[in-house]
């Protein structure tokens, strides 16, 4: 166990836990857009953490093909945090126009 | 090492499972769409874990790469599609009773 697979499985298992944090609000909150910004968060977050784990442990014979392979996780991981929020802002923008009601405290509690 | 990549894409597969049930169950449309987005963003994680249970990760990077791409480009196509459909076909009735 070196340094960096220590740091890798750090960072693997603090980006599963919180894709276990934003399945457990996609189930569990009242509305749609409360369960969005759960998704929204399981969405970039964990999955750029589990993505630079990936790549920390896929670094470890320092050759220059493995550095390639990192080089190109980063570029998946970039990505991700730039086109997970578009995708929900386009879902957002869509269930506004469509009028879905945000949940409030004073009406009845859907299942 | 290896076992511990083989729990978190066995973890990784549950968790998927718990987001199918906010996809089949969903009240709306757009329900639906959000769970299937999370799902294909965990399994761009999974292939990922794949590639390193398989020991050939410079293969399963590509892989992810082009399915990063494709569900964003999926998610976004929906998304445009049933705003521009559901306001021709459901006026009121269907969305009230979502919230």
């Amino acid at each position: 166990m070196t340094v960096l697979s220590i740091l890798s499985v750090v960072l693997i298992v603090l980006g599963l836990f919180f894709f276990l944090i934003g399945t457990i609000g996609i189930l569990r909150l009242p509305d749609f857009y409360t369960r969005l910004h759960a998704a929204g968060k399981c969405d970039s977050l964990a999955s750029v953490l589990v993505i630079c784990g990936v790549a920390l442990y896929s670094l470890q014979p320092f050759t220059l093909a493995n550095l390639l392979v990192s080089i190109k996780l980063l570029l998946i991981a970039v990505f991700v945090f730039i086109a997970s929020p578009t995708a929900t802002h386009a879902i957002t923008e869509a269930a506004l126009v469509l009028g879905v009601k945000p949940w409030t405290r004073g009406k009845k509690k859907r299942s | 090492m290896h076992s511990f990549f083989l729990i978190s894409s066995i973890l990784l597969v549950l968790l998927m499972g718990l987001s199918l049930i906010r996809t089949v169950l969903g009240p709306t449309i757009l329900d639906r769409i959000l769970g299937g987005n999370v799902i294909g963003t965990k399994t761009t994680v999974l292939l990922l874990l794949i590639g390193l249970l398989y020991e050939n990760l410079s293969m399963f990077v590509d892989i992810a790469l082009a399915y990063a791409l494709l569900n964003f480009i999926a998610t976004l196509g929906a998304a445009k599609f049933f705003l521009r459909r559901l306001a021709v076909y459901f006026e009121k009735g269907e969305m009230e009773e979502g919230s």
